[in-house]
């Protein structure tokens, strides 16, 4: 009977689902999660950004990104590139060495893992002996000198890590070549920095951390100058010319040294402190660069004084009596300098100053007067303020997409014009297919739009609901808070600024109609914004309307916040999104959907109590429907009572976690009456044991009911053109759906065109679905006579769509969190179903009408549901039958930020973020792929003939999706098939069994 | 008094007709009558619908013994099994021995009168270490009342006995639907919701699953107390015997016998409020042909399981208790098999 009732695949079917569909993890957008690292290449003009999950990711010009997975997972403590070559070496913090190289494959470029190598002491000796702490590639690119925490430094030959050991240095060498009255340190000294002579590459400079820094010739293997600095040692950089080099220390230092071929133990130069004179914190780093005119810069990072601003994250920056510090929101982990890399330049001239911090990444053009920062077009930091909600919409007419740029070019006036200066490798990925928008919303009450076109999601205009509101805190007022004569000279700098001074502010959905240009934004305090973009600046009264969703229930008081005080009168507004309407739900509660038609000017919008419509055009509230069901008191009282309880719980939990700690503890310190405390601790676990065996982790099994909280909960909000009443007349309609799965059918009246502002929009209820299952209605489509989804507004005027099928007959799709259902209109009876959770134990999460081109035919394409469900499977769901076409799984369960911040596109595709800052790019198409697809040119292919099979064969498996297209997407293709086929083994077998019968 | 009169065998006509019948041959027009038949297996049936006349009419062999009393004076319990042969009956090993044997008096009423909330079924095609047990949430209000939890349960596999997780129930809720059925215990592990297997899920999703299915919850369990255990031999006795001519064989004991009709009977119906009206339960769209096939051959499977009353054939019985209990109008099998159709392709 099963045999019967599931029907065999259809073959035809089946290829054509090859041909539409297929998943790819494709880009992660945005600046990597907990960064550890940086690098940088002036040859290939490449950037390197280590994690501390061991990911390595490689950046260039625009378009031009690799990345790559360290198998162990471990922090990327440092990155170096060999010099003139497509390769660098990784540090991780299990004391591992990893290379890289970028290897041209089938056209395009990939980051392959070559080898790995663990630095290994004589047997017995302590690890110690072979931490490395510094690292040096050196410019005859098949050498690295590794300085350890021992002192020694030890040579290992590249590719394959062979271990020179004849050529080691060991601190005792160095020991014994300088005066005897230097020797008293020699414990613990770990080698803190080694650097290359820049004109003679048999010369390197080693730095050990108490202070002695050593010239060392490679050739005659003996120290030929020492000197010996009175801190300790924190870093070290040669002059251009290598007469100098400049030394950085713990106590704030900095100090000049002489190299010069008469004095063995030259003495110090300059030792200045530049925020001295009271204590200062370590200079860690430290640039000496050279100019045309004479004055050096000098840049470092730290050095601050210690007692005022020892928490500041600063990079200082001197060049004759200009001295700014730059001050950065979060933790800096590294800096690089870009200056003239041709070897044959007098001078370095730096052009760049870029700075990893923790949490963005911000480019100094050190040429223009005033040192402006570069706008980055990638590894921006989406999570500047924390992302509430996010909208993406596809294919952007030119028009507004210029309107929009331009608004944002107003915007970043205060950029500096300077190309991107980090720009190696080619991008030759094809020009993206079409203009996407990415909206998201942020705590801060921004909304901040990015080009998600192409590879490089890309800030295109930042705006802010702020200005509409009273708040207490001055807009202005943390801002170079500093005067002009302030010391240190600080400049706050980037855009990472994760302090929301009014949660309430926070955007919770957005709807932009990409036709007409408004934008609707509704926030946490009940607030709903109308905007139109205008492309001058203007100032203007936002008009104000309370919207009261509980108007007929009596007697409940709301004590969650209040509502947003409005401004009172014209407020300024700078070209871009204007708001001129702003409705205020009442309660104030978090709006949880929202919709706007722009053809009939109408938004309509739902919290946890009800729902309303207004008209914008003409700036009235056409009705509200309250949702609530008497006996909900949660949404009534707002968030309090459920924070209380959230509060408890986790009392309670960290009650247990000091419990558990307080009897580890016990469990160490017995020292006196050990028998005893071991008693006792035995009873109490066993105490805690049986507690646990008490308590275990259940779950109850009921039926919902009408009376379970948040029932209310408005989930979705739907404008439709379609028969509501009758089959012969189709009428305007509003269509919402509840927490407790109830849909609500309106029928509108708006006037025609020509009478638009005299006649007032009517709504008059039509129908009301209450759904037996209760489950959350998440979802609601209607689908024309030929069963495709209706356009959006205005799509059918600008002629980007057939107009609807009005001949056939309507059906309605209602997508629960379990099940989906087609109804037929207008008279509603049920047609087609098709249970989740019943059979699968998922849920409906997010769910979006796609559109799925074949990659064999141009001309064929269909419409089918992407749905995500809470395991993080995607699925994908045929409308109008309601068959599972094809499943993925694509997030994990646990990750229940990623699950829900992930936004479909219309055209199969996909973002959610696997970190606060990270979106990961997804695509369900084969049509419709957005992938980095780059190249990275050597200008001199050199000895690179040793390569080891093996080795490349290893790391292109554990090469990840991101980088290498082709390759993995046959594999993909290859392990469809597989599955395929195993699907037909197992019907098989099925068959078989069922056939017994 | 008896009377004797002759019936087309292959066609036996409707109910109705023979209820008029049956009051044309006793000449008792406007009397209420129970009417009722021994089975083979000496059980006193009620007839009071198409199937179980049907049913009776096939039976005959060649003679039907008909009993018909006066409604205001039957005795209601008469019915059932084991009434009029003294009989060891399957069903008191069944139940929990103090659900219905210490009061055989109470006065119920007629199987179309009240509804079930429990049963076993697929005896016939499970394991005897398993049970599965059918809660009908339908229309009480009586809470489910139960909780699962995680844990695990030791296995027999090719390389021995291995430990593997599993979902237990952790609690029944005094009073609650669960409790009161006495079908399933604490500690009994859930293998099954609904014919799918729960082996690999988490305990969220099992949860989820099963609330999804509460309207028409079909839980297999092993129970902890493996003593109450139906004995298979018992199988030839009692109403339940005749499962045993199923067409499903019991070395597929996974797949759920009664799946279909569970289903069917399970189909909630949304209810709609068109112009602020009566609410009214939406009906289901006319099939469309290509559904025709498959929808006979369900109804053949109906007619192969349908064999008496317990325990494996809730079927006639709850078409009556759903045409009576629920105000709306009864959709047509039809459709609703084409619904199952749609539902079943996706398992």
């Amino acid at each position: 009977m099963r045999r019967f009732l599931r029907p065999g695949h259809d073959p035809v079917r089946e290829r054509l689902k090859r041909d539409l569909f297929q998943f790819n993890k494709t880009v992660e957008h945005g600046f990597p999660h907990q960064p550890s690292a940086v690098g940088y290449s002036p040859f290939l003009r490449l950037m390197a950004i280590g994690t501390r999950s061991g990911a390595i990711k490689l950046y260039g010009a625009p378009g031009v990104e690799f990345m790559g997975l360290h198998e162990e997972n471990n922090t990327v403590m440092q990155i170096h590139f060999i010099p003139d070559q497509c390769q660098l070496v990784t540090l991780l913090d299990d004391n591992s060495l990893h290379l890289w190289s970028l290897k041209q494959h089938g056209g395009t470029s990939e980051l392959l893992e070559e080898h790995r190598f663990t630095l290994k002491g004589p047997p017995g000796s302590p690890p110690s002996a072979t931490q490395v702490t510094a690292v040096l590639s050196h410019s005859s690119r098949d050498v690295l000198y590794l300085g350890t925490e021992s002192g020694n430094i030890f040579v290992v030959e590249l590719p394959l890590f062979r271990v020179l050991e004849d050529r080691t240095i060991t601190l005792e060498a160095v020991l014994q070549r300088i005066p005897e009255d230097n020797c008293n340190r020699r414990s613990c000294e770990l080698v803190e920095a080694l650097r290359e002579h820049p004109k003679n590459p048999d010369q390197i400079l080693i730095g050990y951390s108490r202070g002695l820094i050593v010239l060392w010739d490679l050739q005659n293997n003996k120290a030929t100058h020492h000197f010996l600095g009175s801190q300790q040692l924190e870093n070290l950089y040669w002059q251009r010319d290598g007469s100098k080099f400049i030394s950085c220390h713990y106590d704030g230092s900095y100090t000049q040294w002489p190299v010069s071929s008469d004095s063995r133990q030259p003495e110090p130069l300059e030792n200045t402190v530049p925020y001295g004179p009271f204590p200062c914190k370590a200079i860690s780093k430290i640039y000496w660069q050279t100019t045309k005119n004479g004055l050096p810069y000098i840049i470092f990072q730290g050095g601050m004084p210690r007692a005022s601003y020892g928490d500041r994250h600063s990079i200082s920056v001197i060049h004759g009596s200009q001295q700014t510090a730059f001050d950065f929101t979060s933790r800096v982990i590294d800096f690089f300098i870009i200056f003239s890399s041709d070897p044959a330049a007098e001078f370095d001239d730096p052009s760049a100053l870029v700075v990893l911090a923790e949490e963005e990444l911000v480019v100094i053009d050190l040429k223009s007067a005033g040192w402006p920062a570069v706008h980055p077009p990638y590894l921006a930091s989406l999570h500047c303020s924390a992302i509430t909600c996010s909208h993406h919409v596809s294919n952007i007419p030119l028009k507004l997409w210029e309107r929009i740029i331009s608004a944002g070019s107003k915007q970043n006036i205060h950029y500096s014009s300077m190309p991107w200066p980090i720009d190696g490798g080619t991008n030759i990925a094809p020009d993206p297919p079409q203009r996407d928008l990415l909206l998201t919303g942020h705590e801060d009450g921004t909304v901040r739009f990015w080009d998600a076109s192409g590879v490089c999601l890309h800030l295109l205009y930042k705006l802010s609901t702020v200005r509409v509101f009273l708040t207490d805190a001055d807009p202005n007022d943390n801002m170079n808070t500093l005067g002009e004569d302030e010391w240190p000279p600080l400049r706050k700098v980037g855009t990472f600024d994760p302090y929301s001074d009014d949660p309430r502010l926070g955007i919770q959905k957005i709807y932009l109609c990409k036709y007409s240009g408004y934008l609707a934004v509704a926030g946490t305090a009940g607030q709903v914004l109308v905007m139109e973009l205008n492309d001058e600046d203007a100032e203007h009264v936002v008009d104000h309307a309370e919207a009261d969703l509980l108007q007929d229930q009596e007697g409940y008081r709301w004590k969650g916040h209040e509502k947003l005080k409005t401004r009172d009168g014209p407020v300024r507004f700078e070209a871009g999104f204007q708001p001129f309407v702003l409705v205020q739900c009442q309660p104030p509660a978090v709006v949880t959907s929202l919709a706007l038609h722009s053809e009939w000017k109408l938004v309509a919008f739902g919290t946890s109590h009800g729902f309303g419509l207004f008209d914008h055009q003409q700036k009235r509230l056409v009705f509200v429907k309250c949702t609530l069901h008497p006996s909900d008191q949660l949404a009534l009282e707002g968030p309090l009572s459920r924070v209380k309880s959230l509060k408890k719980s986790l009392r309670q939990s960290f009650r247990r976690i000091r419990r558990s700690r307080v009897s580890s503890r016990k469990r160490r310190g017995g020292s006196g009456n050990a028998s005893e405390v071991q008693e006792a601790n035995a009873k109490f676990d066993q105490d805690a044991l049986q507690e646990m065996e008490l308590a275990p982790v259940q779950r109850k099994i009921e039926a919902r009911s009408a009376e379970d909280s948040f029932t209310g909960f408005v989930r979705t909000l739907y404008f439709a053109d379609t028969f509501l009443r009758d089959s012969s007349r189709h009428c305007p309609s509003l269509w919402a759906g509840t927490n407790g799965g109830t849909v609500y059918a309106f029928c509108l009246r708006v006037p025609p065109a020509e009478r638009r502002m005299d006649e007032p929009v009517r709504a008059e209820q039509a129908k009301e679905i209450q759904l037996m299952h209760r489950a959350p209605v998440v979802g609601i489509l209607v689908l024309d006579g030929r069963s495709t989804p209706l356009p959006e507004p205005l799509e059918v005027a600008h002629d980007l769509s057939k107009s609807p099928d009005m001949q056939g007959s309507h059906q309605l799709l209602v997508v629960s969190e379990e099940q989906f259902k087609v109804f037929t209109l207008p008279k509603v009876s049920s047609k087609l179903k098709l249970k989740l959770t019943a059979l699968e134990g998922c849920r409906v999460r997010k769910v979006t009408v796609a559109t799925f081109g074949s990659c064999k035919t141009d001309d064929y394409s269909e419409n089918d549901l992407a749905v995500l469900t809470n395991l993080g499977d995607i699925q994908i769901i045929s409308l109008p039958f309601l068959k599972l076409q094809i499943r993925y799984p694509c997030i994990r369960k646990e990750d229940v930020s990623g699950i829900a911040s992930c936004v479909f596109t219309k055209c199969g595709q996909g973002f959610y973020l696997i970190s606060p800052s990270e979106f990961e790019r997804f695509s369900l198409s084969t049509k419709w792929l957005v992938e980095p697809r780059c190249i990275v040119d050597v200008p001199e292919v050199t000895s690179n003939n040793h390569v080891h099979k093996s080795g490349t064969e290893n790391a292109a498996r554990k090469s990840s999706p991101g980088d290498c297209g082709e390759d993995e997407r046959k594999s993909g293709r290859l392990m469809e098939h597989a599955l395929l086929n195993d699907e037909k083994v197992l019907k098989e077998i099925q068959s078989t069994l069922e056939g017994g019968r | 008094e008896f009377r004797r009169f002759s019936l087309e065998r292959s066609k036996p006509g409707k109910f109705e007709e023979f209820y008029g019948l049956l009051q044309h041959v006793h000449k008792i027009p406007n009397v209420d009558v129970l009417v009722g038949y021994t089975d083979i297996h000496g059980d006193l049936l009620p007839i009071n619908n198409d199937d179980n006349y049907h049913k009776a009419v096939s039976t005959a062999n060649p003679l039907l013994r008909i009993f018909i009393q006066r409604k205001e004076d039957a005795d209601y319990s008469a019915f059932g099994t084991d009434t009029m042969t003294r009989k060891k009956n399957v069903l008191s090993n069944v139940l929990r021995p103090d659900n219905h044997k210490k009061k055989p008096h109470i006065v119920i009423s007629m199987p179309q009168d009240f509804r079930p909330v429990s049963s076993i079924i697929d005896v016939d095609i499970l394991p005897e270490t398993h049970r599965r047990v059918r809660l009908y949430k339908y229309g009480t209000d009586k809470p489910l009342g139960f909780y699962i939890r995680d844990g695990s349960s030791v296995r027999v596999t090719p390389h021995g006995l291995e430990k593997v997780p599993g979902i237990f129930i952790s609690r029944l809720v005094p009073g609650g639907l669960a409790q009161s059925t006495g079908l399933l215990a604490v500690n009994d592990e859930v293998l099954e919701v609904n014919g799918i297997e729960v082996s690999g899920k988490s305990l969220d999703q099992v949860t989820d699953m099963m609330i999804a299915n509460s309207r028409n919850l079909i839980i297999t369990v092993r129970p902890a107390n493996q003593r109450n255990n139906v004995v298979r031999n018992s199988r030839t006795s009692g109403s339940s015997g005749q499962s045993t001519e199923s067409s499903l064989p019991s070395s597929t004991p996974n797949i759920l016998g009664n799946l279909l009709q569970g289903e069917e009977e399970s189909d909630e119906e949304d209810i709609i409020i068109e112009d602020s009206g009566e609410p009214r339960q939406i009906p289901k769209a006319a099939p469309t042909s290509e559904s025709i096939e498959s929808l006979s051959q369900i109804e053949l499977l109906h007619e192969s399981t349908q064999n008496g009353f317990l325990p494996s054939s809730e079927m006639n019985l709850n078409h009556s208790a759903g045409s009576i209990s629920m105000e709306y109008e009864v959709p047509e099998p039809g459709p609703k098999s084409l619904e199952e159709d749609g539902t079943i392709i996706t398992l």
